[in-house]
């Protein structure tokens, strides 16, 4: 069997086991592989092109404000929704929840690529630090713009309708909302897998090793550069309408547009594991959840200490993440005839 | 006779009040090897920056093929067929030395596409010509800067120009090797059938590689002419080759 198709039956064979491995952890494992899709994304722009995005939570907000958004006015008034709060006035009947979800995750999809192609030349125009301080504006500027809406609850925030009981209630809710993060993740990966295997990852490459020189080639560098953040957009969007319903309420600074939870997380992860490397975001995504969830629940009011530490360790002994580790180790093997 | 390859008509071009170019007007014929000569600063590179449009000019115009290209962007300009290589030499230093190759050919199809099978042979080829062969699947970067600046010019090789601008090619390499970048430069030239025009300090270089020579001086034109006439033009001599 090939080499590729072996790493993705493991990743589906961990996908359906780990719900029944560990059953009562299911709302940590659907983050789980969101933080995989996280981390997959931001490396094609951190990583792959050379662009360290800070912005990119910016479209896991705005599909998880769209996915909602178009759920409910579907059916019902959206102003009326949000001021109401979190009174339970209205409620989808299940034929009304499922179509809306679908159409919610469409939207969610397709809205923030849109935005990224709109936005991308004039954002994607500034390199390096400019870049990185530019889309950490673009993050703080959306969400106060979100959090200033009225008609998306403004400041109060967001709630995302509720499952519908008639349909298995919380456990069915807790699988499908599981299968749908795994499901999304697997898709990225084989996105990503192929992406990079075509010229268009190779110019990526090209633009992160030396962009003027790509340009003088007559690489088109900003279409490369456009076409790589939609890519990133469409997933995180949907990652974001799916995040929207596990967590069940949207608040427009620390959940939707969390630039310093969410958007700094999904930095580390591909940091952690080895940036410009298919593997190393997965296995950043996976360590660094493993040590979220335990030092949230051991370390309990220290949690950003060990977290904190947890990236000076990472920075300082693996810069290159663990993969970028890996590989010296063999390389150094290889060269003393081990 | 026919219309140069590359033509600059008046190119003017000053940084602030620093005069980089003035009226500079020079033509290259085609399938012809071109000199471009000067003491350091006296436009020389200017001159490369204005022709692939990396600065825009401010007055004068530059004919590519019969086309103006005076106001197309650098990507425009390498795709229509005029390549340059640079003179602090420039590969994709974290890629192996075969996707340096493929992703300086022209793009053929869509870009979702994986890079066709004929391209990894063009590649090998190219490769093969410039003595890197062996290489292919190192990372540029690990190379020397010799080999460094050869697989430049084999990337631009890949990239099929009609034009190729060289700035310094034999610059930083080992004396030994130098003849050997002539050679080769030689049968770029005539096998590929590349016109040349190249920027040099190494008068030996120059002078039996090029059939005519610009020289350069104070961002001006100060004369043109076959290698043996430069050599002997007592304008040159005083401004730049010393007596």
């Amino acid at each position: 069997m090939r080499r590729g198709r072996l790493e993705l039956f493991a990743l589906v064979g961990v996908a359906v086991a780990a719900p029944f491995l560990l059953p009562e952890y299911k709302a940590q494992l659907s983050f789980l592989w969101l933080f995989v899709l996280f981390a997959l994304t931001w490396d094609l722009q951190g990583g792959q092109m050379g662009y360290n995005s800070f912005g990119n939570v910016v479209f896991f907000g705005i599909g998880m404000y769209a996915s909602t958004a178009v759920q409910i006015a579907l059916f019902f008034n959206l102003g009326e929704w949000t001021e109401a709060g979190g009174e339970q006035t209205f409620t989808h009947t299940p034929a009304q929840y499922f179509a809306g979800f679908a159409a919610g995750i469409f939207a969610s999809a397709l809205l923030p690529a849109a935005a990224a192609l709109a936005l991308g030349s004039f954002i994607l125009s500034m390199r390096g630090q400019y870049f990185a301080i530019c889309t950490l504006g673009f993050g703080i500027a959306v969400g106060e713009i979100a959090a200033s809406a009225d008609i998306l609850g403004a400041g109060s925030g967001m709630s995302v309708p509720v499952w519908p009981e008639e349909s298995g209630g919380l456990a069915a809710r807790d699988l499908a909302l599981y299968s749908l993060c795994a499901l999304a993740a697997l898709f990225c990966f084989i996105a990503m897998r192929e992406l990079h295997k075509t010229k268009f990852g190779l110019a990526l490459n090209a633009i992160r090793d030396d962009e003027d020189k790509a340009e003088a080639m007559g690489l088109p560098v900003t279409w490369c550069k456009v076409r790589s953040w939609t890519v990133s957009a469409f997933f995180l969007g949907i990652a974001g309408a799916l995040a929207g319903h596990i967590i069940g309420f949207i608040d427009p600074t620390e959940v939707a547009f969390a630039g310093a939870t969410f958007g700094v997380w999904m930095v580390l992860m591909a940091v952690l594991g080895g940036k410009g490397t298919l593997w190393g975001p997965i296995i950043g995504a996976a360590l660094f959840q493993f040590f979220k969830e335990f030092f949230w629940t051991y370390f309990l009011g220290w949690q950003y200490v060990m977290l904190g530490l947890l990236i000076v360790v990472s920075v300082v002994f693996f810069p290159d993440g663990v993969v970028g580790f890996w590989r010296a180790r063999r390389a150094g093997q290889a060269e003393r005839g081990l | 006779m026919s219309a140069p390859l590359l033509s600059l008509r008046g190119v003017c071009k000053s940084f602030g009040g620093v005069v980089a170019n003035h009226d500079v007007s020079l033509s290259v014929p085609e399938g012809g090897i071109v000199g471009l000569i000067g003491p350091n600063g006296s436009g020389k590179s200017t001159i490369f920056n204005l022709i692939c449009g990396t600065h825009p000019v401010d007055s004068g115009e530059i004919v590519f093929r019969g086309e103006n290209i005076t106001a197309k962007t650098t990507a425009e300009i390498a795709r229509g067929g005029l390549v340059r290589a640079f003179q602090q030499t420039r590969v994709y230093k974290q890629m192996k030395c075969l996707d340096n190759m493929r992703i300086s050919a022209p793009p053929q199809g869509s870009w979702f596409a994986r890079p066709a099978e004929e391209s990894a042979e063009e590649a090998r080829r190219l490769l093969g010509f410039v003595g890197l062969a062996e290489k292919e699947n190192w990372r540029a970067g690990e190379l020397s800067f010799g080999q460094q600046k050869l697989l430049e010019l084999a990337m631009a090789l890949t990239a099929k120009p009609k034009l190729l601008l060289l700035d310094e090619p034999t610059a930083g390499i080992n004396p030994t090797l130098i003849n050997g970048v002539m050679a080769r430069l030689r049968a770029v030239n005539e096998e590929f059938g590349v016109t040349l025009l190249v920027i040099e300090h190494n008068m030996r270089v120059i002078m039996n590689l090029a059939r005519n020579i610009f020289c350069l001086a104070r961002g001006e034109v100060l004369a043109e002419g076959a290698p043996a006439q430069i050599q002997n033009d007592k304008r040159v001599i005083d401004a730049y080759l010393g007596g």
